[in-house]
């Protein structure tokens, strides 16, 4: 890990450390609470006045989007200064600063294929976090088949006409603009796609919340009547737009990777550290159920084994090596992972776990199973597990289709 | 015949099948969500009683029907499929069992009718930690004045938010963990010292932690033998394991039909889901659990109507097998639904919140397997 080997990596670990030190407000090192996790955009409401200092800073610096180019308002760091910054942030224990669809998704594909104007338009404004973004794909009808899509987009000589709707559009109540996939041509499937931005304010929106099954609200149905958007906001080639929108399923499923759905919550031991309390231990310091202590260490093994994968994807990457075989099985293993972690996080904590509101309860065991139910969309959000697993076996493997 | 219906109890099951589904729905269930009814429900619990379940294992000479938990189990399966929230299993299966087993003459003529009319409804309180453990039992029954004074606590205590008789494990004599010294007491819902925690459940149905603090019982309350109550104990529990496993059989089918349906209409890639075949086959490894279970559940009911002497290995053999079921029914469930299979409208989640409150009450899949070995003896 010593980067002794470079005299200017070290001078910016030096720096980094020093300004972190000086600008990361103290509770923003403290664990990540819920309900003051930043997004940004318009309705922010900072709960922490901190959280807003902490993004202003790091959007300042660019840190929010450490290796996007200075000129649209990232970090402009190189990969190693980047995981510098990483590693010193993790070493204070820092709240991410930002979380958002732009930095994960959007923004590295406008890098990619948005022209000029657009990246000065839209990237800077991700980067300090003055617009969240929201995802349009989904449709009632096209979920798996995504390219089935038929949310329709009409050329008006000097605008585009949209109509149709969008289903499980995450936090589409909560964002500023969207980044829709919409039907230009109707004689086609896939070349029939194209990628337009616009501004949820636009007449002609409407985003109804949708409840999930843990209890809250995080997506939405969306609905456009004769939405007006300006020629330009259109990125890259009309009915180019399927090629943009794989790259961004690219970006999202290696986001959820590397962040493994969040499965460990700042400041939550380990579930079998929690398991001595809720199932006892004997003398030894072993579990008094022998059969839950065997899949305790099964899941260990698991979230170690997946761990380890991604940090071996990461050194391999970062010298050069090629991954893509070995980070197609991440999302899929990633859901399985957290599945069996919540649900066991509920099994051990008896019938503490079963609570769903009130008293009798401790908050962390009454998130417990809101966190088990949210996790079975692991294997939904992003691309189903099947389709995951379809993909592996035919791209990966070379396993063709048995026809007739 | 272990496996046949009679009529009598075909037609008790087409009965209760009728009235889950007209009076009990899946809709009717998420009407009492949405009011907040914490699982009570005393209108839909009057109607019952009027069928007459609360008395189908009540003896004819204590206004029962006597009419056998094969029967009883049918019911129970019915009431699974729409996930209603009644005092069946816990009042007509377990309350009824721990009198007919433990009660003495007089015991039984008091309350027993009361049960069978749907007049009162029983809960049994064992577990004090979050796991179930029934040997476990620390609250201390101090014999005092002719009766006895119970001090303690219980938790997760299910039907225990509106019970009106608690049936309630206290020690007599030894410690926690040891079979010998437990004894049973009955104990009326407004007895001084007893502190009724109402508490709000995942699956809606709400349950209960109690506090007894010096409740004072009179010794004609001790249900069955003083300091030898684990051996009723344990035969009550097994009453409560087979008709919980019934519970989630019908509630297993019944995703399951939801689910086989939803794959034989939902289009993706311009054909039905149903004709993927990754997902054919967990349809049809579904069905095969399915149909083992119905084999164990069904096996469980008879051998406590025919008074079998494996009672205990059937009832662990079926709820770990039901448990395990229900498990990875109501998991598939939403999996195959997709993003429809997430939303609070969607009847999914639903199955998947009750399942897991089942799953683990009378003990879960690995407290039955541990018990399982130790009655095969290795
Ligand atoms: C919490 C959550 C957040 C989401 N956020 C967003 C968002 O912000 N924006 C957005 O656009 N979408 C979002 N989605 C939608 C998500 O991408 C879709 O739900 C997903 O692609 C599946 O589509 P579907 O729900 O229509 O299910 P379907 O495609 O109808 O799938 C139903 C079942 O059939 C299976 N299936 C389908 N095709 C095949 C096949 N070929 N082989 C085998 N099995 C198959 C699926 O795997 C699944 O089990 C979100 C979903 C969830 C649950």
């Amino acid at each position: 890990m010593a980067d002794g080997m470079d005299p200017t990596l070290d001078q910016f670990r030096a720096e980094t450390r020093a300004w972190l030190q000086e600008n990361c407000p103290a509770s923003m090192r403290t664990p990540q609470v819920e309900d003051e996790t930043v997004w940004g955009g318009r309705k922010e409401k900072f709960k922490n006045p901190d959280s807003k200092l902490w993004l202003e800073r790091m959007a300042a610096k660019g840190w929010t989007a450490p290796t996007w180019p200075k000129a649209y308002g990232g970090g402009g760091l190189t990969k190693e200064e980047n995981l510098i910054l990483q590693q010193e942030l993790k070493r204070i224990k820092a709240r991410p600063a930002l979380n958002s669809f732009g930095l994960w998704m959007l923004g590295p594909v406008l890098l990619e294929y948005a022209n000029e104007e657009q990246k000065q338009k839209f990237l800077p404004d991700i980067v300090n976090g003055k617009i969240r973004w929201c995802q349009g794909y989904s449709e009632p009808g096209a979920g798996s088949d995504l390219a089935g899509l038929q949310t329709k987009c009409e050329d008006k000589g000097d605008h585009w006409l949209v109509n149709g709707q969008k289903v499980w559009t995450s936090y589409a109540d909560q964002a500023d603009w969207i980044f829709c996939l919409v039907r230009t041509d109707t004689s086609k499937k896939h070349e029939g796609i194209s990628f337009l931005l616009f501004d949820m304010e636009s007449e002609g929106v409407e985003a109804r919340p949708i409840k999930l099954i843990s209890g809250s609200s995080p997506f939405c149905e969306t609905f456009f009547n004769d939405v007006k958007v300006p020629k330009d906001h259109l990125v890259g080639r009309l009915n180019g737009g399927w090629e943009i929108a794989k790259r961004l399923l690219q970006y999202e499923r290696s986001n959820i990777s590397a962040t493994g759905f969040g499965a460990d919550r700042a400041g939550t031991p380990p579930l079998h550290e929690r398991a001595k309390e809720y199932v006892g231990t004997d003398a030894s310091g072993k579990l008094l159920d022998p059969d839950l202590r065997m899949r305790l260490a099964d899941l260990a093994m698991d979230d170690k084994a997946f761990k380890l994968t991604v940090a071996r994807m990461a050194e391999q990457s970062k010298a050069g090596e090629e991954v893509g075989h070995t980070a197609s099985i991440v999302k899929y293993a990633a859901a399985k992972l957290n599945q069996k972690k919540t649900e066991m996080t509920v099994e051990t904590l008896g019938y503490q776990g079963l609570g769903w509101e009130g008293e009798g309860f401790t908050d962390l065991e009454l998130a417990s199973n809101k966190a088990m139910l949210r996790a079975k969309a692991n294997s939904i959000e992003g691309g189903t597990s099947e389709v995951n697993l379809n993909v592996i076996a035919k791209r990966v493997l070379g396993l063709k289709e048995h026809k007739g | 015949m272990t496996f046949v219906l009679t009529e009598e109890q075909n037609m008790l099951k087409e009965a209760a099948q009728d009235f889950m589904s007209e009076q009990l729905s899946l809709t009717h269930f998420r009407k009492q969500r949405n009011a907040g009814a914490n699982g009570k429900d005393p209108e839909s619990w009057g109607a019952m009683a009027e069928m007459g379940w609360y008395g189908v294992l009540v003896p004819e000479e204590f206004g029962g029907s006597e009419f056998g938990y094969v029967g009883m189990g049918q019911v129970l399966e019915a009431q699974g499929r729409t996930l209603a929230s009644s005092p069946l299993l816990q009042t007509a299966m377990v309350g009824v069992s721990a009198l007919v087993l433990g009660g003495t003459d007089a015991q039984k003529s008091t309350v027993l009718p009361k049960i069978a009319e749907g007049k009162i409804t029983t809960a049994l309180a064992v577990d004090e930690h979050a796991h179930h453990a029934p040997a476990n039992v620390a609250m201390t029954a101090e014999a005092a004045g002719g009766g006895y004074t119970l001090t303690g606590k219980k938790v997760f205590v299910p039907n225990g938010h509106f019970a009106d008789l608690f049936i309630i494990a206290a020690r007599t004599s030894g410690s926690a963990g040891d079979t010998d010294g437990i004894t049973l007491f009955m104990v009326p819902r407004d007895t001084d010292g007893l502190t009724i925690g109402e508490l709000s459940t995942l699956d809606y149905h709400g349950a209960a932690n109690l506090e007894l603090n010096g409740v004072v019982v009179p010794a004609a309350d001790v249900l069955g033998e003083v300091g030898g109550g684990f051996a009723l104990l344990d035969a009550v529990l097994d009453r409560g394991r087979i008709g919980a496993a019934a519970e989630l059989l019908g509630l297993s089918v019944a995703a399951f039909e939801m689910t086989h349906e939803y794959l034989q209409t939902r289009k993706q890639f311009g054909q039905l889901i149903g004709s993927f075949q990754s997902l054919q086959h967990r349809a049809a490894i579904m069905f095969s659990e399915i149909e083992q279970t119905r084999s164990c559940v069904a096996g469980a009911l008879a051998a406590l109507d025919e008074g079998r002497d494996d009672v205990a290995q059937m009832a662990s053999l079926a709820k770990a097998k039901a448990s395990h079921l229900a498990h990875l029914v109501t998991n598939e469930t939403i999996q195959m639904h997709g993003g429809i299979g997430m939303t609070d409208e969607h009847d999914a989640g639903f199955f998947i919140k009750r399942a897991r409150v089942v799953e683990a009450m009378f003990g879960g899949e690995g407290f039955h397997k541990e018990r399982y070995a130790s009655l095969l003896g290795f």
